[in-house]
């Protein structure tokens, strides 16, 4: 294992922390791998050494559970994963066209990286956020109704260094490193970042409001 | 007429609507308090009677799984949240953590005091980072108010509540597969029985809830279960969110009580895109039979939907137009399974790879007469003989859209090419161009 002493001890500690969440300590295996991920930008031999160790587990022990899961990365990840969704609707709606274009403006395949390390370019299965289609996840937070021209857009500020702001989440996409750090359950203070939700999300409630329609009340006692 | 009834969502449009203050101050936590007051048997007695079923998709009457949890032995029992929304077509779990993330709380410290559980799991989906923030957050407020963590109102009942992030992998929201997960494995999986009730996480008594089944919860407490029963039909009680999505001209959360039609929600969502017609639409996800224009009025719940040849599922309305090539959805909706089937058994992991071959071969033009013999026949290979639920819908798509779409089939046979036009069922976005 080649981390640095200073790296080392702060794994550790977060290991432990991570560990003490749970009945059992293997549990915390995927919050680990997350945070192996916020360090190393993939699953490392390093880090899949390191969790072993922790756990007590053979190191094959640990890959089998890595490369089960498709969030974890078996080579170094862009600082931006962009995900497009091609499931069947949004693929229908605009994400087919959406990847294409990304495909062909970044010069990358599903699944590759870019020479700078800067973007990893992928198709990604249903993102739980159908009433938005079509959706592209940068490192797994939400660009809602994107379209060839938005999600173009969004990369070349990326590339310019711009801060760039997903639909609803924090004011401020994250790094993948970042983001996986919070996945392994330690807090980046960005909660209260963000709405409370879309338009697409409030559209029964707005339409109920604006019609006097409610929930009858509670049954008499 | 049938109206909405906004209940879960109805603070959605609240500003700051995931803070504790804002539940707080619209009755929030009322519901623990009055359940901390009572019996735990009388709680698990209310939602029994409410006639709650699981929201998850597979409607199984709630108040029954928990009570089918064996009788205290001093050690441990847990209650895990299912809250690994992936099914194709269902997004009402998320936007309700991200606007509402207490209504969830106050539902699982509830439950988790009905059936003796002192730590319970959220396992959410990994692939929605701010959903993370949200959850976590709401679970230290919470904790820092008293409502979770030790002697909660001051009642005696401890309960820590840990959220785990999943890393992507639809098999995960299968209740067994999650609590492998949940224990450091790949998440594939087990075979039942024994149920998770009498084995479950560490082989101890443990209940797997959907995020919705707990967050009516605290409603059937503060208001009763004669209320909840007000709402819905006889056997599919009470209210849900139905997500519409697709050519729809409104796509969104409509919450309206079990038994509402199509017709009903499409109206209220604008209709169908305009100068444009429905072909099909999923009642519950991609993983239910396809229905038809035939299908509007159609009430939607549990057994209305099964007889009519599908299941509500998730209530995840994806809605398609004229516009689009039955072949097409099948075949990515194929591409899903045969990418998420976790490989366990046979007939799931190459069943759903042969199938999406030759939807592949089909869509692309290359397709025989001879395909579609195959694509009847290894449905009946995969189904009822798949080690779990995913095996057993995956099928459906490429079933029911060759019942109802056949000619699009023989159409892409016939001209070696796909007959429709990929930009037509584009919608054009007058807010964003």
């Amino acid at each position: 294992m080649s981390y640095d002493e200073t790296t080392r001890n702060s794994l550790t500690q977060d290991a432990q922390e991570l560990v003490s969440r749970y009945p059992r300590p293997r549990s915390a295996l995927l919050p680990m791998l997350h945070l192996v991920q916020s360090v190393d930008g993939y699953i490392s031999p390093d880090g899949i050494a390191f969790c072993a160790e922790s756990l007590g587990l053979a190191e094959p022990e640990v890959s089998a559970v890595a490369t089960f899961y498709t969030q974890f990365k078996p080579q170094p990840n862009g600082t931006y994963n962009l995900g497009v969704c091609t499931t069947t609707l949004c693929a229908v709606l605009g994400g087919d066209a959406v990847f294409e274009h990304l495909s062909e403006y970044l010069n990358l395949a599903d699944g590759q990286t870019s020479d700078d390390q800067m973007f990893t370019l992928e198709r990604i299965q249903c993102n739980a956020a159908c009433d938005y289609a079509p959706v592209v996840m940068v490192n797994w937070e939400f660009f809602d109704h994107q379209t060839p021209d938005t999600a173009v857009a969004m990369v070349k500020a990326l590339q310019a260094g711009k801060p760039v702001r997903p639909t609803r989440g924090p004011d401020q996409v994250p790094t993948f490193r970042e983001a996986e750090r919070v996945l392994a359950g330690f807090s980046d203070g960005r909660a209260d970042e963000g709405p409370g939700c879309g338009a697409p999300s409030r559209a029964g409630l707005d339409l109920a409001q604006s019609r006097g329609w409610s929930a009858p009340g509670k049954e008499a006692s | 007429m049938t109206t909405l009834t906004p209940l879960l969502t109805r603070r959605w449009a609240t500003p700051e609507s995931w803070r504790l203050s804002t539940y707080v101050n619209d009755g929030g936590y009322q519901a623990l308090r009055r359940a901390l007051a009572q019996e735990p048997s009388a709680i698990v007695d209310a939602v029994k009677a409410s006639g709650l079923r699981g929201r998850g998709g597979a409607g199984f009457p709630t108040g029954l799984k928990w009570s089918f949890l064996p009788k205290p032995d001093g050690g441990p029992r847990y209650l895990v949240v299912n809250a690994d929304e992936s099914e194709p077509g269902t997004c009402k779990d998320i936007p309700l953590i991200l606007a509402d993330p207490h209504l969830l709380l106050e539902g699982i410290a509830i439950a988790a005091f009905a059936i003796g559980c002192h730590h319970a799991f959220i396992y959410l989906r990994g692939e929605v980072v701010h959903a993370h923030r949200r959850l976590q957050r709401a679970i230290e407020e919470a904790t820092d108010a008293g409502f979770l963590g030790d002697n909660i109102c001051g009642a005696g009942f401890d309960l820590t509540l840990t959220l785990h992030a999943g890393a992507g992998a639809y098999i995960c929201g299968e209740e067994t597969a999650l609590l492998d997960s949940l224990e450091g494995k790949r998440g594939q999986p087990r075979l039942k029985p024994p149920f998770p009730a009498v084995e479950g996480l560490y082989a101890r008594p443990t209940i797997v809830n959907n995020v919705e089944t707990l967050a009516q919860v605290p409603g059937i407490i503060a208001n009763g279960p004669k209320w909840f029963g007000s709402l819905g039909t006889e056997k599919s009680k009470g209210h849900g969110i139905f997500s519409l999505s697709g050519h729809v001209t409104h796509p969104g959360q409509y919450e309206a009580p079990f038994g509402i039609t199509l017709r009903e929600l499409l109206k209220m969502a604008g209709g169908i895109r305009e100068g444009h017609d429905l072909k099909f639409w999923t009642p519950g996800g991609s993983s239910t039979p396809l229905l038809t224009a035939d299908h509007l009025d159609v009430p939607l719940d549990h057994e209305s939907v099964a007889e009519a040849g599908s299941a509500l599922g998730t209530r995840a309305i994806q809605v398609f137009d004229e516009t689009v090539c039955a072949v097409r959805a099948a075949a990515r909706w194929m591409e899903f399974y045969a990418h998420e089937s976790c490989g366990k058994c046979t007939p799931c992991r190459e069943g759903t790879s042969w199938l999406r071959q030759l939807l592949a071969r089909i869509e692309a033009g290359q397709g025989r007469e001879a395909d579609l013999d195959l694509l009847g026949e290894i449905p009946d290979q995969i189904v009822g003989k798949a080690f779990c639920p995913l095996g057993d819908g995956a099928p459906a798509c490429v079933t029911s859209s060759l019942l109802h779409f056949r000619k699009d089939y023989e159409e892409h046979i016939r001209l070696g090419g796909c007959p429709f036009d990929p930009v037509a069922c584009i919608p054009v976005r007058e807010d964003v161009a």
